[in-house]
């Protein structure tokens, strides 16, 4: 027994290092081979965005095009009202992000400042509509919105999203319960209104987990294809998912593919560039507010 | 006393100011759409004339509907493969970028770009992939002289092109475990790795039960997911090709809105509520013994 313990000591950090180097060269190989799977096809959405319509067709599929044909990305403009699209989703987006960060700040700072009761009740409550499926409820609010002559218009896709949505409110809940309390209780002391506090002290400290419900809002409202292809019946009015999903319809016998790439690309532009600008935010607040 | 008491309401007082929009958003967008949801399921409807009563038809129809069950069977196997699978890849990528090795960052970041993706851009895309003529998979399969079927065109293989197309977006599950795996105590695995514990020790009784959580919360969220599987039906299949891609709600969205019947339509998705709470209930009431939080229970 005695001598166990005192060999060990001296024997592991030599066997720590040793074996520590196998795993680590395989766990390198591994991420290798499956990064470049996971990167592959969105190499050929790009490469292939970039093809003209002759190579598109060609079989094996052409690593490089053969000639860039860069004309794709304004041909896109026009045979498509891309323009048109882009700007829809861009404003429905928008306004969503806009109304989310407002709403659940204000729902998620009143349950995690506010003990009184009902609090835990109506909390519970919250998170059991995340369960809550979309399908199960769209049929009335499609019944709804219909009778307030909402079809046809964005309001649909946007209004919902200033009640606050529970996923948002949950993560920012738990962001807002860490701040501590005496930062509040300095405020109040200076006479600081309820509201003032809200905007003066918790919003400015919340800059992370904030970027992170802008994120999942506008990716959530830029992604949807559901809604808009219930509320939305005029071309003009489509959003970027269900002008793209029309291109695969059967107005094309051959779906004109380096077209659908392009279009699958300049999708891809704002989510990335968001992404690229709020990483660092983004990180922080998921592992802050931590998904427990 | 009289401050106590003061103090108290004037909480409660600006609890529900704070949170009255969700509590009007819940009364309007979700408890009213319940109701009428459960009400319009007993009626014939077709949303332009007032809906008639007429009892349990719609749910007797549905059990002799073999649409209905086609839809069942489509979604439960997408589900039962696509979501263990999913998990496993998610927490497998965050184990292994979870140590420290070289370009770290790049790996965790192309790891995660697919999930950019989703949506309809991710379905026009994996449409092409899986093309029998010109797409990348095939092409990919013949380096091995394995000859690929016709993906979507095939009923026996559309359902697991849209499986194999679901693995590609593990990346947004690796971010939550990343997250779930920063939360481990380094000074717990340094002691059980003094005390002689192997790697597969210290994953099976340290870190898997410390994640349990996100684990539990993403298996859910996965389920939930995937019982709402429409955008690939609708993009890529139109429920095709001989129904094989004939998702739950791709149905109830054709009954609703292209055949009119929102009756029925409002039992399947009855249906579905039911079976999500369901799901919910067993997971959870399976994974109180082995879901680990720190400090015992939470709020």
């Amino acid at each position: 027994m005695s001598t166990v313990k005192a060999t060990r000591p001296l024997e592991s950090p030599s066997r720590l290092r040793r074996r520590i180097k196998p795993v680590k060269i395989a766990s390198f190989v591994t991420l290798i081979i499956t990064t470049f799977l996971m990167l592959l096809p969105l190499f050929f959405m790009v490469s292939t965005s970039l093809k003209s319509k002759r190579e598109m067709l060609k079989f094996p599929p052409t690593f490089l095009p053969e000639s860039w044909a860069w004309s794709n990305y304004t041909d896109i403009f026009e045979t498509l009202q891309f323009g048109t699209l882009y700007k829809n989703s861009l404003i429905i987006a928008g306004f969503s992000v806009f109304g989310t960060l407002l709403s659940s700040a204000l729902v998620a700072y009143g349950f995690a400042r506010y003990r009184g009761r009902g609090n835990n009740f109506w909390f519970i409550l919250l998170l059991s509509t995340m369960m809550l499926p979309y399908p199960a409820i769209m049929i009335p609010q499609f019944v709804l919105f219909s009778k307030m002559q909402w079809i046809d218009t964005f309001l649909p896709l946007i209004v919902p999203a200033f009640f606050g949505s529970a996923y948002n409110i949950f993560l920012l809940r738990q962001f807002f319960s860490t701040l501590p309390e005496e930062l509040f209780d300095a405020g109040r002391m200076d006479g600081c209104g309820e509201l003032r506090m809200w905007r003066t002290i918790a919003l400015p400290l919340s800059a992370p987990a904030l970027a992170t419900v802008a994120i999942f809002a506008f990716i959530y409202s830029w992604n949807d294809l559901l809604t808009p292809v219930l509320y939305l019946s005029s071309s003009d009015k489509f959003t970027l998912p269900v002008g793209m999903a029309s291109l695969t319809s059967s107005r094309f016998r051959i779906p004109p593919w380096h077209l659908l790439m392009v279009a699958s690309v300049l999708a891809m532009v704002p989510i990335v560039t968001l992404f690229a600008i709020a990483q660092k935010q983004f990180v922080e607040g998921i592992v802050l507010t931590g998904i427990k | 006393m009289f401050v106590i008491k003061s103090e108290s309401r004037r909480q409660m007082f600006y609890m529900y100011l704070f949170i009255s929009p969700w509590l009007v958003g819940f009364l309007i967008f979700a408890l009213y759409p319940i109701l009428s949801s459960l009400y319009y399921s007993f009626t014939d409807y077709d949303i332009i004339h007032p809906p008639q009563f007429i009892g349990l038809a719609n749910y007797t129809e549905m059990f002799h509907n073999e649409l209905f069950w086609r839809s069942v069977t489509v979604t439960l196997r997408y589900t039962f493969i696509s979501v263990p699978v999913q998990l496993l890849l998610g927490l497998g990528f965050a184990l292994l970028l979870h140590q420290t090795l070289p370009w770290r960052g790049f790996f965790r970041t192309a790891m995660y770009f697919p999930s950019m993706v989703s949506g309809v851009a991710m379905s026009l895309l994996w449409y092409w992939i899986f093309n029998p003529q010109i797409g990348l998979f095939n092409y990919m399969l013949s380096w091995f002289g394995v000859h690929g079927p016709a993906w979507l065109m095939n009923p026996d293989t559309a359902l697991y092109a849209l499986i194999i197309m679901s693995f590609w977006t593990a990346g947004s599950g690796m971010i939550l475990f990343l997250a779930g795996l920063q939360g481990v105590p380094a000074s717990l695995i340094e002691a059980a790795n003094l005390d002689g514990a192997g790697r597969f020790r210290i994953f099976l009784n340290i870190t898997l039960p410390m994640i349990s959580p996100v684990l539990l919360f993403q298996l859910i969220m996965g389920l939930i997911d995937s019982f709402q599987v429409f955008t690939q039906a609708f993009v890529m299949t139109q429920g095709g090709p001989n129904y094989s891609t004939w998702f739950y709600v791709y149905n109830l969205y054709t009954s609703a809105f292209k055949e009119y019947r929102a009756g029925y339509s409002s039992a399947l998705a009855w249906v579905l509520l039911i079976v999500v709470m369901l799901f919910t209930a067993v997971i959870m009431r399976l994974s109180r013994r082995y879901v680990h939080y720190e400090g015992g229970s939470r709020r």
